[in-house]
């Protein structure tokens, strides 16, 4: 695969000249490095989905049932009485084009079909084709287009080349969000079966044992045991991570790649350190032990069948309210998806925070706060304390994910945490960051190796406003608040801008915590040396 | 082509207006049938377009936020791009709607060697769009003059506002120029962007061609060709009163202005242009982003399989024990 991948230089040869061939022709090339393998029929048949077959987008012949085309039809027509956002966004486009050069992955591919428009047109043509008069009688006159297998094969390229990261509908007259259209359009090819495993894996792994990794208890025993001794190690002091504790306050929600993948395990240790330092009562989950959901990248039955476990466990350990950690796509589905899914959460209480007394209003029906809002709270509150002088080392710099900027709205949170933690922050240009930012063109489910070079390509304009900042800044490191982020922006940058690093907001919050009865810290949380103090010459 | 074509049929739409000029017996069907079918295709389309949306539910609260959530009493919250009140929504919807909020933070980009992204600021979309949409309100009002009696003093107002510089007889309405203007621009740039033209379908073009048609067409009226003003307000009166007249005194030039505002009127549901109505409609944008303080409910929510506690805990029992977890059953 490595040797496959273009070098930067040839990456960023993008032409943005569209082709002759005319947008309604839907033919696509399956070339190595920008799509995404077939799940694997075992994931399919264990989350119970139609169609499981062994099949690959490259082959000619995608086995789809034989009424594969009144399957599909039927399914627009379903969603199209059950949303009135696709309903919508399928009728009042009028193609000005202001999203056009919103798309990351249009930005760095010049691939016409990626700019959003033009993805949403890909389903508008062929709703036009089956559900408006005007698209029955003229078709190409109105734009409509006929729904053959080589439009199921375009929607499958194109639709995995979209992160749902909301950027374009930034910029809609309209508010029309390609997440809605791109999940809509998932949801109908999942309806043939045809699904990516990266996506249908972890829901599976999800659906099993709790988290994607597919962590058994014992594993999830073994590695927050692991941090606890590691943390002992840095600092002297033994923390207590409880788990599956019933009559704790609070649940405490991670995404899995905290507990099993780097960088993420840094920010873990931040987390165990800070509920240390406050005397938080609160526990883990072996079961409700993922709060990401890859769930929302296939369909919205699978959000609501995978995020269920976190309000019955929290119902189930009797805890008073949750707490989630840093992750992107986890928070869109905590903020704007699970109190309607699974909820309503009457049976916790409204949170507050044991160590502040803040009452947490804008949490006060779903229940769960974000870490973030919790630590910044302590912050603001003085209950901290912080030697931010060991992250001199580092200059640093925020990524806005996607879900928690444009689902949420969390930006000042982050920034006021850093600027308490570290002495050298910078953001990044404004076009890039808060509701502007950039996606690291992995998210949704994406961030596989076979799609690398695309991968690559969407995360060229985020890569790219590091690369500012670290030519004007010296910035060094990149902290994001999204598992995704963190499992594959380091890859990214070492491509696109050697020499920064990826850190968790709460890894730098642990590097500068000052606990009671610590010894000299001699490392960060990575191990490095901290910096010697500097030497003031007179 | 798609351009060509459009224009083509815009054109042929506009000489269907000058058949009654040479064939007076059918001066009843382009001057009442026509219009008042065009009319009712108009308020009935549109009705059943929003109505068909407001029909279909909302089942998640998705607003898109482009502002700090309201989270923490001392962060400063983004009211209006990240409502989470009702008047904040308001306010979000107005901007919206008014000022074409969302399309002011347009950007350009440009890939430079380095690689370097570069973002602009780009704001003549937005400049073209709200010229034009504005223009057409205001002429919209202007033309109430022809279909109450006594005149409101708020059109004759609008109207001598509009003719604010005095240039000519009759005085240039700034409207005139500027809703041409803009027209000739968004046309211009659907044809003069790469990207965009690649992407533009025949109704795009088919759109701005008859929009351009009936402004010139009034433009014409206006400036160029004497029409018989107090016929057309006759006219205009019993089409409103519903006891339509066609005076002698009108012309052919008001016919093309009537057939093709007839089109426009007859088109208009069926074609993008119904964002009119939907853009108050749009989720992305109408909610609040208050989902973690009050609920939203989803009335199609169903239960769905769930993989439960107990039968994980029956699947992973041994492992669990190994542990050292607690367990629910001994």
């Amino acid at each position: 695969m490595a040797e496959q991948t273009p070098r930067p230089e040839q990456l960023v040869q993008i032409s943005y000249r569209p082709p002759k061939q005319d947008w309604r022709d839907p033919s696509v090339e399956f070339r190595k490095g920008v799509f995404c393998y077939s799940a694997a029929p075992k994931n399919l048949r264990y989350l119970g989905l139609p169609n499981p077959r062994e099949w690959q987008p490259f082959d000619n012949d995608w086995k789809l049932p034989p009424n594969w085309k009144q399957i599909l039809i039927d399914g627009l027509k379903e969603r199209l009485g059950k949303y009135r956002s696709f309903r919508l966004f399928m009728d009042i486009c009028v193609r000005c084009g202001a999203c056009a050069d919103k798309c990351h992955f249009y930005l760095g591919s010049g691939d016409p079909k990626n700019m959003p428009v033009l993805r949403a047109e890909l389903i508008r043509s062929v709703y036009r084709r089956y559900f408006t008069l005007t698209g029955r009688i003229f078709r190409g006159l109105a734009g409509a287009r006929d729904l053959t297998e080589d439009v199921v094969k375009e929607w499958f390229y194109y639709f995995h080349q979209c992160t749902e990261c909301r950027r374009c509908a930034v910029f809609c007259p309209y508010g029309i969000d390609t997440a809605e259209i791109t999940m809509m359009g998932r949801e109908l090819l999942n309806l043939l079966g045809c699904n990516i495993n990266w996506v249908l894996e972890p829901a599976a792994n999800c659906y099993r044992t709790g988290n994607h990794l597919g962590v058994q208890p014992h594993g999830f025993k073994d590695s927050i045991d692991f941090a606890v001794d590691e943390l002992e190690e840095i600092t002297g002091v033994r923390v207590e991570a409880p788990i599956n504790r019933k009559g704790a306050e609070i649940l405490f929600i991670v995404p899995s790649a905290d507990y099993f993948g780097t960088p993420h395990y840094y920010t873990l240790l931040g987390y165990l350190m800070l509920f240390h330092e406050i005397g938080l009562d609160y526990t883990f989950s072996a079961f409700a032990s993922e709060g990401g959901n890859f769930g929302l990248f296939n369909s919205h039955e699978m959000i609501k069948r995978l995020n269920a476990k976190i309000y019955s466990e929290a119902r189930r350990l009797g805890v008073k309210w949750i707490l989630g950690g840093e992750c992107g796509h986890m928070w869109r589905v905590l903020h704007q998806y699970m109190s309607t899914m699974n909820g309503p959460a009457d049976f916790l209480a409204e949170p507050v925070s044991p160590v502040t007394g803040t009452r947490f209003e804008n949490a006060r029906s779903a229940r769960m706060v974000h870490i973030a809002e919790f630590t910044a709270d302590l912050i603001q509150h003085g209950r901290l304390k912080f030697d931010p002088a060991r992250n001199d080392r580092l200059t640093v710099t925020y990524h806005d994910s996607c879900n928690i900027a444009r689902g949420m709205g969390l930006f000042e949170e982050p920034r006021f945490i850093l600027r308490n933690v570290c002495r050298r922050f910078h953001d990044m240009p404004e076009n890039t960051i808060r509701e502007q930012t950039f996606c690291c063109g992995s998210g949704s489910g994406l961030g596989t190796d076979e799609n690398l070079e695309m991968r690559l390509r969407g995360g060229l304009p985020r890569a790219n406003a590091v690369q500012y900042v670290k030519e004007k800044h010296g910035v060094n490191m990149l902290t994001c608040m999204c598992a995704i982020d963190k499992a594959t922006l380091p890859g990214l940058l070492e491509y696109w801008v050697p020499g920064v690093d990826v850190a968790g907001v709460h890894e730098l919050v642990g590097n500068a915590l000052v606990m009671r009865g610590e010894k000299e810290r001699t490392t960060d949380l990575r191990g490095e040396p901290l910096p010697q103090p500097e030497v003031v010459h007179a | 082509m798609k351009a060509v074509y459009s224009s083509i049929a815009v054109a042929a739409i506009a000489a269907l207006g000058l058949v009654p000029g040479q064939a007076p017996g059918l001066r009843l069907l382009f001057g009442v049938i026509v219009p008042y079918a065009a009319i009712a295709l108009f308020l009935v389309g549109v009705a059943c377009r929003v109505i068909g949306w407001a029909r279909v539910p909302v089942p998640f609260r998705i607003p898109v936020t482009c502002g700090q959530e309201k989270s923490l009493p001392w962060i400063k919250a983004a009211s209006l791009d990240n409502p989470s009140t009702l008047l904040g929504v308001t306010g979000r919807m107005a901007l919206e709607i008014l000022l074409f909020r969302s399309l002011f933070r347009n950007t350009s980009s440009e890939l430079r060697t380095g690689p370097r992204l570069l973002y602009g600021e780009e704001k003549l979309l937005w400049l073209g769009a709200i010229a034009f949409h504005w223009s057409f309100l205001v002429i919209f009002l202007r033309h109430l003059r022809f279909f109450l009696e006594p005149v409101p003093r708020l059109v004759l107002a609008l109207q001598s506002l509009d003719g604010f510089f005095q240039v000519g007889t009759p005085e240039l309405y700034i409207t005139d120029v500027v809703i041409l203007a803009a027209l000739l621009y968004l046309l211009g740039r659907r044809l003069g962007t790469p990207r965009i033209r690649y992407f533009s379908l025949f109704t795009d073009y088919f759109a701005l061609f008859l929009l351009i048609g009936l402004a010139l067409s009034g433009v014409v009226m206006r400036y160029f060709v004497r029409v018989d003003l107090l016929s057309i307000k006759q006219f205009a009166m019993g089409l409103i009163t519903f006891s339509p007249v066609i005076p002698a005194g009108i012309g052919a030039a008001f016919f093309v202005h009537l057939i093709l505002l007839s089109a426009l009127l007859a088109y208009f549901p069926f074609s993008k242009l119904v964002h009119m109505g939907g853009v108050f409609l749009s989720p992305t944008r109408n909610l609040s982003n208050n989902n973690r303080m009050s609920r939203h409910v989803n009335p199609w929510n169903y239960p769905v399989k769930l993989h439960t506690y107990e039968e994980w805990e029956a699947e992973f029992h041994d492992k669990i024990v190994a542990a050292g977890l607690p367990l629910d059953k001994e």
